[in-house]
């Protein structure tokens, strides 16, 4: 589904990732782990398109096509979410009319027509309880004046609605009390199947105990130094990053 | 020799103008109307045009604007055609009592409607001689000639416009819509004069729209008085939607007793250069006064709001919130107001202007002003001149929604916090739409009107 190949990313002529290898196939978990600062988040932000961030040299292919081609938004069309690590407070725009408005433009995409108001009504319905999002919050403006859960909610919400091919969570756990993580968890393992995949960013071990991930990465300056199963996490979160140092050099 | 600037060549223009046809406006106006003119020609006479040497006028170059040949209009034009013919506004959806004044004429054929006992709705001239009472007591009593030269203006060459008179403890259900029409087939020149009365315990929603009907060239000088009395409430609406040949002035001054509430909310879609001036005095305990606008500009449209609220009195509130988007060469101007008297204690008084600038050659210029004679007071002011927020842009985008319409989106929710706060809730439907379609570039015209005002 995904393949990253030598992937170097730069930001005001500053490298910071310095040749990412990675692949994800369909129905995969994987969980990419690492001290701040190691290029967890640029690696999500290159992968969806951000224009800050300049792509020197590498590959990466998704479902067969070049993704580094692609606008921002064909990449959200053809299947690749971001859930935010600061999701943005948008005044005036409610989520209804967001999420209506993303639905139909995916819709159009893909050659098929509006979706219709009794549809739309019952999808948001049904995906509000997927992720235990409060109904009076979908009628307020994005983000706007919600709390660090409420917004990581939100973010679930919306990949709940669009249901991604391939998901990013970027540091989705960070902000959360344990039962707003438990039902954000419960939410990404409901949207769980055999045809996506997620990569999960995260610095703590903590959500992997909800979500279990079926490879995890150690990222650090800006390189995939391991990769293993699951006891992966446990091993970073029982002795930190600190020895990585020595293990790098 | 003497060089001349185009502002006194206008100035010397409009005064031999009013010295040729005094006697033609005089006999065609009622006497209450002619009291004012020989002060209003003197002050006239002494301000002139404003120049952008004029702080209030700095960022509005007038002169550019009046400049030019148009004809006047001095007497009632019985128009020839009926009005049915050229203009239809979708009037049963918006459900309100319509006034049509035609190029600053109250139209003769107008049926306002059926409304409670004492309300009175006419001509302005009509008004002067058959209500002569309610008529001295408020015409030309709130707006000042003395200040700026395009109020004298007015009030020199003033015929005829809107009258509204509503009784104590009355209410007005529907709102009163004035439509303004502009037809003719030369570049005209239009003095237009509301007054709107509202007594105390009353209630009335006013909708002042504007259709320029052919696509010549209308310099419009506007001006409305309205007075609200103790605990009445006056909400007025204000849309401009104007070819971009036009240009209007508009002052609007408001006197108001304790208690009463004003809302006025000024939507600018079109015009070729719009200037409102708003002049409010809270004259007694407990008034609040609410201004919004919202103006949408580009190519070389200029909108300027001018705003002066003066907290005569204490305990009022006052809420100035204002928000442009501008595009192409477009410029914009605000210079808000805010006068606190010593006596004003308790006054809340906040004031908000916020813009975007969607082309490197837009451009906007802001100005709050705050003026505080008393110890005892709430106020807030604040403006910002950006561009659309990258980091909601990409949001959006990462969602797979097109950068056009991420943008559309975006202004949307942006002119929205304005149109939300029109009083009638069918014009704020009505007003989203054309928003809408404005922001998309598609012509803004009303759907059931024969002739395209955009």
């Amino acid at each position: 589904m995904l393949i990253i190949k030598d992937l170097h990313v730069s930001i005001d002529g500053k490298e910071i990732l310095k040749g990412i290898n990675l692949t994800v196939k369909a129905g995969e978990v994987h969980a990419v782990m690492g001290p701040n600062g190691s290029g967890k988040s640029t690696l999500a932000a290159a992968l969806v398109g951000r224009e800050l961030f300049e792509i020197t040299s590498g590959s990466v292919t998704y479902q067969g096509e070049n993704l580094l081609e692609m606008s921002t938004e064909d990449r959200a069309r053809k299947g690749l979410f971001l859930g935010f690590q600061y999701p943005v407070e948008i005044p005036g725009v409610s989520i209804v009319n967001f999420m209506k408005t993303a639905i139909n433009e995916h819709r159009k995409f893909k050659g098929m027509d509006p979706i219709s108001a009794s549809d739309f009504l019952k999808l948001m319905r049904d995906k509000k309880d997927l992720v235990g999002l409060h109904t009076s919050l979908a009628n307020r403006s994005v983000n706007e004046g919600f709390s660090g859960g409420e917004k990581k909610k939100n973010e679930i919400f919306q990949m709940a609605i669009l249901e991604p091919t391939l998901a990013i969570l970027d540091e989705t756990d960070s902000g959360l009390d344990i039962d707003a993580m438990k039902t954000v968890a419960g939410g990404v393992n409901k949207l769980r199947r055999k045809d996506n995949a997620t990569i999960i960013i995260t610095h703590y071990q903590r959500l992997l105990d909800y979500i279990i991930p079926d490879f995890v990465h150690v990222l650090y300056k800006g390189r995939i130094v391991k990769s293993s199963g699951k006891e992966l996490a446990l091993e970073l979160e029982e002795k930190g990053y600190d020895w990585l140092n020595q293990e790098s050099e | 020799m003497n060089e001349t600037t185009p502002a006194q060549d206008i100035k010397q223009d409009l005064i031999s103008l009013f010295r040729q046809h005094t006697g033609l406006l005089e006999t065609g106006s009622g006497h209450i109307m002619n009291l004012y003119r020989e002060q209003a020609f003197n002050d006239f006479d002494r301000l002139g045009i404003p120049t952008t040497r004029n702080e209030a006028y700095k960022y509005t170059p007038l002169e550019k604007y009046l400049n030019g040949n148009y004809d006047v209009e001095l007497n009632v034009n019985p128009f020839k055609v009926d009005i049915s013919t050229i203009f239809k506004c979708d009037i049963p959806e918006l459900d309100t009592h319509v006034v049509l004044v035609l190029n600053g004429f109250y139209y003769a054929g107008n049926l306002p409607g059926i409304f409670p006992p004492g309300v009175i709705i006419c001509g302005l001239n009509e008004a002067s001689t058959r209500f002569p009472d309610i008529f001295h007591k408020h015409y030309s009593q709130y707006a000042d000639t003395s200040a700026d030269g395009l109020v004298a203006l007015n009030t020199l060459f003033a015929q005829d416009g809107v009258f509204i008179f509503v009784p104590r403890n009355t209410v007005i259900e529907k709102p009163i819509q004035i439509i303004n029409l502009s037809h003719s087939d030369k570049n005209l020149r239009l003095t237009r004069r509301n007054l709107i009365v509202a007594e105390e315990n009353s209630k009335v929603d006013v909708v002042l729209c504007d259709h320029t009907l052919s696509n010549h060239s209308y310099l419009a000088n506007s001006l409305t008085e309205v007075f609200a009395g103790e605990n009445a409430t006056v909400n007025y609406n204000r849309l401009q939607n104007e070819n971009t040949l036009s240009t209007q002035i508009n002052n609007l001054f408001i006197h108001q007793l304790g208690n009463s509430r004003f809302t006025g909310n000024s939507i600018s879609l079109h015009g070729g250069l719009v200037r409102n001036n708003f002049y409010a005095t809270l004259g007694g305990r407990g008034c609040e006064t609410n201004l919004y606008g919202l103006f949408l500009c580009d190519d070389s449209q200029h909108v300027a709001n001018f705003i002066l609220i003066n907290h005569a009195s204490p305990e009022c509130t006052s809420n100035q919130l204002f928000k442009g988007i501008l595009e192409g060469d477009a410029t914009g101007a605000f210079n808000g107001k805010i006068l606190v008297q010593p006596d004003a204690q308790k006054t809340q008084a906040y004031q908000k202007n916020n813009n975007i600038l969607l082309s490197p050659d837009a451009r906007m210029n802001t100005k709050p002003h705050l003026e505080i004679y008393a110890d005892d007071v709430k106020c807030s002011h604040g403006a910002t001149v950006g561009q659309l927020d990258p980091e909601a842009m990409f949001y959006l985008r990462s969602r797979g929604i097109g950068e056009k319409d991420a943008r559309l989106l975006l202004m949307f929710a942006f002119a929205q916090e304005i149109v939300s706060k029109i009083t009638v809730p069918l014009l704020q439907e009505r007003i989203t739409e054309l928003v809408e379609k404005r922001l998309k570039g598609e012509l803004s015209k009303c759907n059931n009107c024969d002739i395209r005002c955009g």
